[in-house]
């Protein structure tokens, strides 16, 4: 029981997992600073951000559905918390693992997407009423190749759990190298999952304020940030776990700190993305997900299901 | 705009993040897609016009130069002129050259700025840094040149007042040739960059006819292949000794607006050369007269966003009896509601960005509604009237002078 509670809040849980996540943002934000020509901010910055930000005072807009208002962000935190339980990031064994996990954590990363759906429509703002619909309308356009992209590797491994998948790609330690298409769709999907530029368009600053957080003030907007935080790291492990299993199979220390090394190489490239594009609008990015990513992930399943035949 | 097809009203203004100046756009939205478009400006009469017939010539130089923030130099150029015209005063040729000097200083610091400005827009905030960080290299230099950053007070009527050495022109040279390089960079993003292109290609389209008749200017017009430029066509300063070509384009979109930009930024640096190298010899000012003979005078300066019109009517007095301006965004952001049509939610931010809006700058008159027109000694009572309600009594307040 003592044990389940410190996992869930300490290790690899609630606390570890806002380090990763305030670090991340942080390393995010430098980075990004930096490819700007910017000096970009010191290292507390984004933990300063969320204690600031714990310490305003929030207003509720009063047409606003307070319950729902309120509770939205705790799911979205919950949510991303949780997936991150199921994810191996030492050994080849997750902390948690049961057949079928893999559709477990995508469904719980689905999660904070349809938080800030709901989060944007309860306030009744129209800035975060657009946002809301262009979060959802977004969610539609990249999920779908995420989860094929996902699928491939799970395909060529005959395994729906995550833990399972990283065990048969320790035993075949150069299969990986098969699902570099799908890493690049997932890669484009996570961005469109972090609402990050070229797929920002559901928190354009310039034509909808905030998106759906126009609304949300102190520690509500809090916990969205600090769950967006965690979703990127949790969303990185996923891809490191499922495109780059390697080293996951030597000692623990060794297999930790390559894949802090993974998830910084797969933050990094999010980062390069968002700094040298322009946003998509809402219509551009699914015309990209469906006539491209979409099509370009079934290429990956299909290479997949012939190297099965071959391989087995 | 009562349609009970449509979604929503959303308003944009005139407080919004994409707005640096308040304005307001009333949208009737179908989806993503804009059905209809309300412009609305006049958030910002400061009564600047007003005010000038209650200050002398010299006084109102510096007072108009205040009307932009970016193209203060064409306001105080234009109104110069103006001023010089009645006057009949001869100004000298290196004046004319220094003005031309800062005016196209002026021009690269405020299209560096528009460049920033269209990127971050679309979400490109790379571009945003990288042109303002550049733009600070004009900005310093004129600052060095003039005294100020912003609001330059180099002209007076009769001249300029402050002479160009020789070591300034080649730190100008030296400077240019840096901007010149990043120019030419950014001229390889706008054609290269994919996301760049597909947000504003075909975007805010305008054709030649539309152009003509909302009466668009600058860049904005010579994106829809007007290739019409005061510099070219009624030259004033310099512009008429210094060879350069008038940029424009046939896209007729937002693309077409920064290509014609870009350009323009390269034809500036080729004319601060020339005006360098042939920067004439002698005094930089004439001695004007405090008060000005009667007539009435109309001047016209290619501002970097395009045409800028001041009106001067003198009266005999120390001071005018009617100044009149027409900054350009009066005239591009007729073209607005026609740009939108049938776009995108998405696209309202650098469809209204493309056209280099100074709604400050604008602002000549307001309307209170539904009060109709008023006489300026009505108009006063109204707002003394107006603020008794708010509990605010200028009675009470000491007059100073």
């Amino acid at each position: 029981m003592l044990s389940a509670l410190f996992n869930i809040l300490v290790f690899p849980g609630l606390l570890f997992l806002s380090f990763l996540g305030t670090t991340a943002e942080y390393i995010d934000r430098k980075l990004y600073a930096r490819f700007q020509n910017r000096v970009g901010p010191p290292w507390f910055q984004p933990v300063a951000d969320l204690i600031k930000l714990f310490g305003k005072s929030e207003v509720v807009p009063e047409e606003a559905d307070p319950a729902m208002f309120k509770l939205v962000p705790l799911v979205a935190l919950a949510a991303t918390c949780a997936a991150y339980l199921y994810i191996p990031i030492w050994g080849t064994k997750a902390l948690y693992y049961f057949k079928g996990d893999l559709i477990v954590i995508l469904y719980l990363l689905t999660l904070p997407t349809f938080t800030f759906f709901l989060g944007g429509w309860y306030s009744r703002s129209l800035y975060a009423t657009i946002g809301a619909i262009r979060s959802v309308t977004q969610l539609f356009a990249y999920e779908i190749p995420l989860l094929l992209a996902v699928l491939a590797p799970a395909l060529l491994a005959n395994t729906w759990s995550l833990s399972e998948m990283v065990e048969y790609y320790t035993v075949h330690p150069w299969y990986w190298l098969f699902n570099l298409i799908g890493f690049g769709v997932a890669l484009i999907a996570l961005l469109g999952k972090l609402e990050r530029v070229p797929f920002d368009s559901p928190e354009a600053e310039t034509e909808i304020v905030a998106g759906s957080f126009t609304e949300y003030s102190g520690r509500f907007l809090a916990f969205f940030r600090w769950a967006i935080d965690i979703e990127a790291v949790v969303g990185a492990s996923l891809l490191a776990a499922v495109f780059m299993p390697f080293g996951l199979g030597y000692a623990p220390v060794v297999a930790f700190t390559l894949y802090l090394i993974k998830i910084l190489f797969i933050l990094c490239l999010l980062t390069l993305a968002r700094t040298v594009m322009a946003r998509l609008r809402i219509d551009q990015m699914i015309d990209f997900c469906w006539r491209i990513v979409a099509p370009v992930a079934f290429l990956q399943i299909l290479i997949n299901l012939i190297l099965k035949e071959i391989l087995l | 705009m009562d349609d009970k097809d449509r979604d929503m009203l959303i308003s944009i203004g005139p407080q919004h993040p994409a707005l640096k100046e308040p304005t307001s756009f009333s949208l009737a939205l179908r989806g993503e897609k804009i059905d209809a478009i309300q412009v609305k400006i006049g958030y910002n009469h400061r009564g600047i016009e007003k005010g000038c017939e209650s200050r002398t010539y010299i006084q109102d130089m510096y007072l108009l130069e205040r009307i932009c923030g970016i193209c203060s130099h064409a306001h105080s150029t234009a109104y110069v002129q103006a001023v010089e015209t009645i006057a009949g005063l001869q100004v000298p040729r290196r004046a004319l050259y220094i003005r031309t000097l800062i005016g196209e200083l002026e021009r690269i610091h405020s299209h560096l700025l528009w460049l920033g400005v269209a990127g971050h827009e679309i979400g490109f905030d790379t571009l945003l840094m990288y042109t303002w960080r550049d733009r600070e290299a004009v900005m310093d230099l004129l600052a060095e040149l003039t005294g100020n950053r912003v609001n330059y007070g180099i002209n007076t009527i009769g001249g300029v007042r402050r002479d160009l050495t020789k070591e300034e022109g080649e730190k100008i040279l030296k400077i240019i040739d840096k901007l010149e390089e990043q120019t030419k960079y950014y001229v390889q993003i706008a054609q290269e960059e994919s996301t760049l292109i597909q947000r504003l290609s075909g975007v805010g389209k305008l054709p030649k006819a539309d152009a003509l008749r909302l009466g668009a200017v600058g860049p904005t017009a010579r994106a829809s292949s007007i290739a019409f430029d005061v510099r070219k066509d009624d030259p004033y300063a310099a512009y008429g000794e210094l060879d350069f070509k008038v940029v424009s384009a046939d896209q007729a979109d937002v693309y077409g607006r920064t290509v014609v930009r870009l350009g323009e930024l390269l034809e500036a640096y080729s004319l601060i050369r020339q005006v360098i190298k042939n920067l004439p010899d002698g005094p930089i000012a004439v001695r004007a007269p405090r008060k000005i003979p009667a007539g009435e005078a109309l001047s016209r300066y290619e501002a970097p966003r395009g045409e800028d019109v001041h009106y001067v009517k003198a009266n005999g007095t120390d001071m005018p009896e009617r100044v009149k301006v027409r900054a350009p965004t009066l005239a591009n952001s007729q073209a607005i509601a026609k740009m939108l049509e049938d776009r995108y939610l998405a696209d309202l931010p650098i469809v209204v960005a493309a056209i280099d809006p100074c709604f400050s700058c604008t602002d000549r008159a307001i309307e209170v509604e539904g009060k109709g027109l008023m006489s300026w000694e009505k108009l006063r009572q109204y707002s003394i009237d107006w603020y008794r309600k708010q509990g605010v009594d200028f009675r009470n307040v000491k007059r100073i002078i």
